[in-house]
């Protein structure tokens, strides 16, 4: 495209780098905005108190401080906290994977009336905001005495079900009906065309889907806050709060806690980066 | 096959656990917030039905300061719409030329759409804190020292101060969708307009912005919702406060639910929440089908 370009009009490929230049200083001044307080966090994690101070603000650590990491993972209970959101984000994301591909074969594949409306009830659910609904559930769950992960493990699920559905159901209409009518032939029943057929076939959804839940409850904060009250159940979001309320002070121990709550999401998104943002797209643009 | 398509038990089966979990926890709960509404109630007391009185309290009672949070949700939501929008649609329309790192730039400016709003809540308040953050320091270190200033803990300065910390989340958001918008559209209108002779800003006003519409609704709708419910960062940063000054529709519900039990306050909000976000929804859509014809 370039090479077309720059043989259709000799003269344009100057006036192209000029402006060129330009906007490539933009784009790194802008991933320097954009980054530079990741740096600043995962530097000051490193730190004692005096460089961050002032002696070396912006610089790397002179002295490698890694006990803040210790500091934050012992007296700070990361390894729990982190622990507890991989527990209910696990779950969440298993609970919303079945539900929703399970109800999206029924909506997008089985025949029956009411579907459409059905459907269109699930597709209502993206628009509700999540805060509107806080008191209730709040109730219902106190009211069944749930006040453990499942406390979270719940409300995350129903939540992301919309969205899972609405992705699912995209992926479900390309795949082609044969495949289900040769396994009906062959004698197999709905359970297993389901299971065998047309689960195996979603891998490619089933990684966006999971993705997609995993951002979300991953980072969820109001819901953890206000469900759990007992210690032993906290996420990692409400464990950082807490962390910097008892060490307002200490800033090197509270920027070590960042860089480990950052750090599983980073890792998963060096490995997987087109696919996170293909199913973050994914989210938005059918909703 | 068409008999097995219409398996009941099977249909019934597959449905169960989702219908389960959005009637119970979506749609049950939403007819229980307007119920709630409705009532003067904490929790522990008998509720008494006040009928419309809770909605009547949100808007004139002062001490609620209910309409400055509704203020400050849509002062957000026009930031968003106006400052952080058109830096997104930039950005895109840079990246989808197709330069040099195009990948390597995009991914890095979704880095922060992934982090968790808690640490990107915490570290914002480190990089504000007035003594040690880097902003002071960084005006001290140019000879701006009299520019320092408690940035969340000033009035006038406080929503603003919220602001920046959204927008640098949520531009790398935007950004992708309207990257992956423009990336999606045919070339040939592009190429043919360069055969003859637009330059790049011609096409990207004529050709590329209008073909993006449909994504550009999505924005705009994201970014508003996402101004009138907003409460994570907010909550880190400032809880509302200084004297209500960066206070949002969500925080005062949270602090009327769960700090003073005030169930039918709470719950009022919480309807004015859901029903402001399909107005605006509904709006913007409307905003953009009539551009279109």
């Amino acid at each position: 495209m370039n090479g077309l370009r720059s043989a259709r009009h000799p003269k344009s490929r100057k006036k192209i780098t000029a402006g060129g230049i330009i906007i490539s200083v933009i784009l790194v001044l802008w991933s320097l905005i954009q980054v530079f307080p990741l740096y600043w966090m995962l530097t000051f994690s490193l730190k004692e108190n005096a460089e961050i101070f002032g002696k070396n603000v912006i610089g790397l650590p002179i002295k490698w401080l890694w006990s803040n990491y210790t500091t934050a993972l012992q007296s700070g209970n990361m390894f729990k906290y982190l622990l507890n959101s991989g527990i209910v984000t696990a779950a969440t994301i298993a609970i919303t994977v079945v539900a929703a591909t399970a109800a999206t074969y029924a909506l997008t594949r089985m025949v029956w009336r009411g579907r459409k409306t059905v459907n269109s009830l699930f597709m209502l659910g993206i628009t509700i905001p999540i805060n509107a609904v806080i008191l209730p559930v709040f109730l219902i769950l106190s009211k069944m005495h749930i006040t453990n992960y499942w406390a979270l493990i719940i409300p995350y699920s129903a939540f992301a079900l919309s969205m899972a559905v609405l992705i699912s159901s995209s992926f479900m209409q390309g795949i082609p009906k044969e495949l289900e009518e040769a396994a009906c032939l062959d004698g197999c029943n709905i359970y297993s065309i389901f299971w065998h057929v047309i689960l195996p076939l979603m891998r490619p959804a089933l990684a966006t889907l999971s993705i997609f839940i995993f951002l979300q409850s991953w980072n969820e904060l109001m819901y953890a806050v206000i469900f759990i009250s007992d210690s032993r159940y906290r996420t990692i979001t409400v464990g950082i709060q807490n962390l910097s309320g008892s060490f307002t002070t200490d800033w090197g121990p509270i920027g070590a806690a960042l860089v480990v709550a950052t750090f599983p999401v980073l890792i998963i998104y060096a490995f997987f980066s087109s696919k996170i943002q293909e199913s973050l797209v994914a989210g938005a643009i059918k909703g | 096959m068409d008999k097995t398509m219409k398996n009941k038990t099977a249909i019934l089966l597959f449905l169960l656990p989702a219908c389960i979990l959005f009637i119970g926890i979506i749609i049950v709960p939403i007819l229980m917030s307007g119920y709630y509404s409705l009532l003067d109630w904490d929790g522990i007391t008998a509720s008494k039905f006040v009928g419309f009185d809770n909605y009547i309290q949100i808007f004139t009672k002062k001490s609620i300061a209910f309409p400055d949070s509704a203020k400050n949700a849509f002062i957000l939501a026009g930031l968003s719409v106006f400052i952080q929008l058109p830096i997104s649609l930039g950005l895109a329309l840079v990246l989808a030329k197709g330069i040099k790192g195009e990948k390597l730039f995009t991914a890095v400016f979704f880095i922060p759409v992934i982090i968790s709003t808690t640490v990107i809540g915490q570290l914002w308040l480190k990089i504000y804190n007035p003594n040690y953050g880097i902003v002071n320091m960084a005006l001290k270190a140019v000879g701006l020292e009299s520019l320092s200033h408690t940035w969340l803990g000033d009035e006038k300065t406080a929503l603003f101060a919220v602001f920046i910390p959204i927008l640098w989340q949520y531009v790398g958001y935007h950004m992708l969708l309207m990257y992956t918008g423009i990336k999606s559209q045919p070339t040939d209108l592009r190429e043919a307009a360069m055969i003859d002779g637009a330059n790049e800003w011609q096409i990207a006003r004529y050709i590329t912005i209008p073909l993006l519409k449909p994504v550009l609704q999505v924005c705009a709708i994201f970014a508003v919702t996402g101004s009138l419910k907003a409460f994570d960062l907010i909550y880190i940063l400032t809880n509302g406060g200084p004297a209500h000054a960066s206070e949002v529709p969500a925080t005062i519900m949270i602090k009327q639910l769960f700090l003073r039990n005030n169930y039918g306050v709470g719950s009022a909000i919480a309807v004015f929440i859901v029903f402001i976000c399909f107005f605006f929804a509904i709006l913007i859509k409307k905003v953009f089908r009539t551009e279109v014809d």
